[in-house]
């Protein structure tokens, strides 16, 4: 038999006893579907994490701080605390949870970072506290800023992102701004906005500032504005007048660039310097990275249980084509008598095995994608509202062609036992009356 | 050595079980058949006749001895030779049909070209043509389930024809027929021996059957005990 006519002998057997074939397949359709969502799912949740950390900075800039021995303080293991060393303040940072002591560098490092072959440029990141944001209308609104490292504009609702190298100020805002301002946020671009900030005296200063952007709503930085280093510069300068120094240039981050074609390896290399010195080197890959294992392993967890669905219905397989061999006894000793071959008819039954994996995850498919497109849709309008740009599940061709050739494997392995029992007929045995 | 014989089976032996257990199913068998011959294997059940067609048939081996088909011997061909031999050079009509009830009656008669991985096209004109031999072209897209057991012996007869073999090997055919259909059947097999020149072996009951056979080799016990001709 020619591959073709194995494919529609074994396709009319499996239909031959409709109800069992439809059971395994069901079982196969289930294991399936959970994995294409859980892959869909993380898929999704991927690519936009994707797009969003796109926005935190260009790909060839090295987020630096020096690194702590015990930077983890309180939630750390067993070790000692560290000790003090007289060199180094530290400061408190982070959010919730135990605080996280982050030592203090001084423009000593600056030099020290900037002296390190290949790093191209680098700058302290302040810490700017504006009192608020004006616009012509008069109001004044709270406001976080933060400037802005390397190129990006993506993830602009409107306008484009501040320029580094533009010597005005330039400020984006986050996309709730625009019409407490006065505006909309198409009509927002290009007008001047008046931000207020006190030094270290008590003493408000004004400054102004060009909006070239609205930010899209996004997962980090959500109320975040952004200014450019001319704006962050000045701000920062008035906001540390009166300051000792000492103080007014400490800082926890620098944030420094590197050649934009550098590869994975450089990368490495560049970064074990950092170490060697005593700085920890983060770029926006190895902090995606982070996030990224965190979300594998979720979705490793979720995929058990559709390999968990599907081991239970490979027995299914199994159980079906032991069945059907049974049945189609006197059918295999005759095409042996007929002369076909030991390998044929195991050919015939594994593919006939695969055909139940193809039908069942083809089938799973298709319902994972009806599922993911109503999840979608009503995502969209309420528990995923507030992430734009955020569509929780996408099932890309690859992830479909890997689960559907991985279940079809699955089957085949499946369909080996029942295959071989039935090469390793003997037609005489077959054949023989009852 | 005659060239004329398609099958000479030289002191063949089968013997099943070991030791103690075990069993001389045919015992230093000695026969040759030559080409266009009508052959009937007559004996009780048990006497170990089927286990002689099958080691003519090639579905078996003989724990000693020798059979050569065509003058090539059989016992040291490997598996797919063996598989060539029987798809290509002989017919099989059994007792019991062993038809795909749910398949049709086309697809019955073409499956030993399927299996020789003959051409769509050609295989089913072939087939047709077989079809035609039977008288049962009408019957050609019906469900083999359909038909009554005279056409459905009359299918197994199309399907062991298709492969214009040399030899054709019928276990019983008759067996589950009245006698008129029986009788249609058994003109149609020495019709085919007698104008195609299509070797018959015959293993049977029917005493009828037999007499109509050039020769008759009759089994007892694992052994000839006599040859006759009619």
């Amino acid at each position: 038999m020619n591959f073709r006519d194995l494919v529609q002998s074994a396709s009319s057997s499996m239909f031959r006893s409709k109800a069992r074939t439809l059971l395994t397949i069901i079982a196969i359709l289930i294991g399936a579907m959970t994995i294409t969502l859980t892959n869909g799912i993380g898929t999704g949740i991927k690519s936009y994490l994707n797009k969003q950390l796109g926005n935190l900075g260009a790909t060839n800039v090295l987020t630096i701080n020096l690194t702590n021995k015990n930077s983890s303080g309180p939630k750390s293991s067993n070790s000692p605390p560290a000790k003090y060393n007289p060199n180094h303040k530290t400061a408190l940072i982070g959010g919730r949870g135990p605080g996280k002591k982050q030592l203090l560098m001084t423009n000593k490092d600056l030099s020290t970072i900037k002296a390190i072959p290949n790093i191209t440029s680098a700058v302290a990141v302040h810490t700017l506290s504006p009192d608020y944001i004006m616009s012509s209308n008069g109001n004044k609104y709270q406001l976080t800023l933060m400037q802005q490292f390397g190129s990006t504009t993506a993830g602009m609702l409107s306008g484009n992102g501040v320029n580094n190298n533009n010597p005005n100020n330039q400020i984006t805002v986050p996309s709730t701004y625009p019409a407490s301002l006065g505006y909309n946020s198409n009509s927002i671009i290009g007008k001047t906005v008046e931000i207020g900030i006190t030094d270290a005296l008590g003493q408000q200063k004004t400054v102004n500032a060009t909006v070239t952007g609205v930010q899209q709503k996004n997962l980090i930085g959500n109320a975040t504005a952004f200014a450019n280093t001319a704006l962050g510069n000045q701000l920062y300068a008035l906001q540390s007048k009166g300051l000792p120094t000492s103080i007014a240039n400490e800082f926890t981050t620098i944030e420094a660039t590197f050649p934009s074609n550098f590869t994975a390896k450089q990368i490495t290399a560049l970064q074990n310097q950092l170490t060697k010195k005593g700085y920890t080197g983060q770029t926006v890959k190895n902090q995606e990275n982070t996030i990224f294992t965190a979300i594998n392993v979720i979705i490793i967890v979720f995929d058990m249980f559709g390999v968990i669905a599907l081991l239970a219905a490979s027995f299914g397989i199994v159980n079906t084509l032991l069945m059907s061999v049974q049945e189609r006894t006197k059918e295999i000793g005759l095409m042996k008598a007929l002369g076909m071959s030991p390998r044929r008819i195991f050919a015939l039954f594994s593919i006939e095995a695969m055909l139940i994996g193809f039908l069942g995850s083809v089938i799973g498919v298709i319902f994972a994608a009806i599922i993911g497109k109503i999840i979608n849709t009503i995502g969209a309008h309420t528990f995923v509202k507030n992430f734009p740009g955020l569509s929780l599940l996408t099932f890309p061709v690859s992830t479909i062609l890997i689960v559907i050739i991985g279940i079809m494997f699955i089957a085949f392995l499946a369909g080996t036992l029942p295959a071989i029992r039935a090469s390793k007929k003997d037609p005489i045995e077959a054949l023989r009356y009852e | 050595m005659d060239t004329n014989n398609v099958i000479v089976a030289k002191h063949i032996t089968k013997i099943y079980g070991k030791g103690e257990a075990a069993f001389d199913a045919l015992e230093d068998i000695n026969l040759s058949i030559t080409a266009g011959e009508s052959v009937a294997v007559i004996g009780k059940s048990g006497s170990g006749k089927s286990t002689l067609m099958h080691l003519l048939a090639l579905l078996d081996k003989p724990t000693k001895g020798t059979v050569l088909i065509n003058n090539k011997d059989a016992t040291t061909m490997k598996g797919t030779e063996l598989d060539e031999l029987r798809n290509k050079s002989y017919g099989f009509v059994f007792q019991q049909f062993f038809l795909n009830a749910n398949d049709t009656v086309l697809n019955n008669v073409i499956l030993p070209l399927k299996i020789a991985r003959v051409g769509r096209k050609e295989r089913n004109q072939r087939g047709m043509n077989a079809l035609e031999s039977v008288e049962l072209t009408n019957k050609a897209k019906d469900k083999a389930g359909n038909l009554s057991g005279g056409q459905k012996q009359r299918v197994c007869i199309a399907r062991a024809l298709i492969n214009n073999p040399s030899i054709i090997f019928a276990d019983e055919p008759t067996g589950n027929l009245d006698s008129h259909t029986g009788k249609t059947v058994e003109d149609l097999l020495f019709k085919l021996n007698k104008e195609k020149n299509i070797t018959l072996i015959i293993v049977t009951h029917d005493p009828d059957i037999a007499k109509r056979c050039d020769r008759q080799i009759h089994i007892q016990d694992g052994k000839i005990s006599k040859w006759s001709n009619v």
